[in-house]
């Protein structure tokens, strides 16, 4: 039954297709591919003027820098709470599984401003402490960062709790009682069984962290050449009506995005069980 | 030298997994722990691995005590019923396994590995991934895996549970053999009387978290303790307030002192077998005899017989509390 629904090559199924298609090409395909289109109008120029802007290459080099470190902390968070989501019963799992959830369901700008309550340097409520003992968090790097692990927190532990579940404890009980210990399970067992999920999760966190703006934008303070992200460049000359250059911008930060999805799939193996 | 298992207690939950458990396992021989399912013998295997642990008594293995010691450290080889095989790492590399974590030289483990891998008839298969083998071969893995490491005692939870009954039986004589050769202490669970009855030295009877009797295949098929233990070995019926096996109980046409009459409501061909109900006085009564048996007593329904037991039969009274498996 069910097989000969799948199959069918009725008018419905040509209708179904029709409308998919045209809603992917007018809500992605034709604007992405008219940002390219955009940005090559007159050929690469566009492009090595923005590397010829020593205030773009601070900003390029700040989203990096901000992505990266965004995509460690949540990396090597993910897997830790995947593994207590998984493994261990607690009372607030519950909670706590839905908690993780809420960056993805709150405006970054949101997240943005609850990180100025808490790390406003004269407002804030740890802010002031940190600022006493020489450490700036909001208008610096570090409220960056933080503002970006946050957006991209819950991708990694999306990605690893169904195969961590799947997965099961037998493994590892088959490696503890072969007298491998915690770390060498770990190593040798459970990373390896997770290995794909995580590196999904690390290109979705890093796409995730290098598109970020709302958040980046009220934490940053936006101070041209210092504190201004790659996306905030974007927006910048978009308003400052430099067409061009805002193009330009908005198709790097895409193409390393694409680049990454592209070599995962093309490295991850067909049959990965 | 051998486990001692001593007023073993686990709950999970309400639910007495285990009630007072007391066991010695004799080394160098094949015992089975032997009970339906949900009785509580996984349990009991586990807590002597150290995959679980109890929530009062003591394990000691070659006379160690082992109760707290973690899995790890208790030198126990152990056999799931799902293998549990390492997917991403290749037949070699998972028989290796043991040994690479106790950092033996390189030419040792391969050498080890080489010998485990023909012990168990995978030699051919050494590079591929468990993925690419049948259950049979990937339990045979999982088994070389376990033996690499030279372990006190083998352990397996349900080891042919998952496979089809042809590879079951297969390997099942296969594992007598190997024992045969390598002379470890193992202990296997099971809920099939017939492979612990075929395969086993020693069989432990374990029900509602009981053990119900401890003794040889034949002691308990021949002097069962208790209506369970009778009942779960074989087919049982009841005869003049005993159970006794449909096999043992005689047949006549003809009319015997102290036999039991009544007549013939039922007969079942199966291959040799006939299988007849008799409705007697004091219930329906199942015997089993050959064809060519029940063809010379002309036995059909309807027929009047006269029951008894066989000389030398086994019988049990029944207790009518026990309900009989």
């Amino acid at each position: 039954m069910a097989r000969s629904t799948f199959g069918r090559k009725g008018p419905v199924a040509y209708l179904l297709r029709l409308l998919v298609i045209a809603y992917l090409f007018f809500l992605v395909a034709w604007p992405v591919s008219l940002v390219v289109t955009n940005t090559f109008d007159e050929g690469f120029v566009s492009i090595s003027d923005l590397f010829a802007d020593p205030d773009v290459v601070t900003a390029l080099r700040l989203t990096l820098i901000a992505a990266v470190s965004a995509v460690v902390i949540n990396t090597v968070f993910g897997v830790g709470i995947s593994l207590l989501l998984v493994r261990y019963e607690f009372p607030g799992k519950r909670a706590l599984s839905a908690l993780i959830d809420l960056p993805l369901s709150v405006s970054p700008i949101v997240v943005g401003l609850a990180l100025v309550l808490v790390y406003g340097g004269r407002e804030g409520w740890l802010g002031p402490t940190l600022e006493r003992v020489g450490i700036q968090v909001i208008f610096s790097t570090p409220g960056i960062v933080m503002a970006t692990a946050f957006v991209a927190l819950p991708l990694v532990i999306r990605e690893v709790v169904p195969v961590l579940t799947e997965v099961g404890i037998e493994q590892e009980q088959a490696a503890e009682s072969l007298g491998a210990n915690a770390w060498q399970r770990f190593v040798r067992i459970t990373l390896p069984s997770v290995k794909w999920a995580i590196v999904y999760g690390v290109v979705l966190s890093l796409a995730r962290s290098l598109g970020e703006f709302g958040a980046v934008k009220v934490v940053s303070g936006n101070v041209l050449g210092e504190t201004r992200t790659a996306t905030l460049v974007v927006e910048e000359k978009y308003l400052n009506f430099d067409q061009q250059g805002a193009y330009a911008t908005a198709f790097l930060l895409a193409m390393v995005s694409v680049a990454c999805i592209v070599v995962v799939s093309l490295i991850r193996p067909k049959s990965h069980d | 030298m051998s486990i001692e298992v001593a007023g073993v207690n686990k709950k999970f939950g309400d639910f007495v997994a285990l009630e007072n458990v007391n066991v010695t396992i004799p080394t160098g021989q094949l015992t089975a722990l032997l009970g339906p399912s949900g009785g509580g013998k996984s349990t009991l295997l586990r807590i002597i691995a150290g995959l679980e642990t109890a929530d009062s008594g003591t394990i000691s293995i070659n006379g160690n005590d082992a109760t707290r010691l973690p899995a790890q450290k208790r030198n126990v080889g152990f056999v799931f019923q799902h293998y549990a095989v390492f997917k991403h790492m290749t037949v070699a590399k998972n028989v290796a396994f043991g040994l690479e974590i106790r950092k033996r030289p390189k030419a040792e483990v391969a050498a080890r590995v080489d010998e485990l891998l023909k012990l168990v008839h995978l030699g051919q298969f050494a590079h591929r991934l468990p993925s690419q083998l049948s259950g049979g071969q990937r339990q045979r893995m999982a088994l070389a895996r376990a033996l690499a490491v030279e372990p006190q005692v083998l352990l397996l939870d349900e080891p042919f549970g998952a496979l089809d009954a042809k590879v079951r039986k297969e390997l099942r004589d296969w594992l007598r053999r190997l024992h045969d050769e390598v002379h470890v202490t193992t202990v296997f669970v099971t809920h099939d009387q017939e492979e612990a009855l075929e395969v086993a030295d020693e069989i432990v009877v374990i029900n509602e978290g009981r053990v119900e009797q401890v003794g040889s295949p034949d002691q308990l098929y021949d002097e069962p303790a208790n209506n369970f233990v009778m009942g779960f070995l074989g087919e049982v019926t009841t005869l003049n307030g005993r159970l006794v096996r449909p096999h043992d109980v005689e047949v006549a046409t003809s009319p015997r002192p102290e036999a039991l009459t009544g007549t013939v409501s039922r007969v079942l061909r199966i291959g040799f077998e006939v299988r007849a109900t008799v409705t007697t006085e004091a219930g329906d009564v199942t015997t089993v005899m050959t064809r060519t048996h029940a063809r010379s007593l002309g036995l059909e329904s309807g027929v009047q017989v006269w029951l008894s037991e066989a000389a030398g039969a086994t019988t049990v009274p029944v207790e009518p509390t026990t309900t009989v498996g």
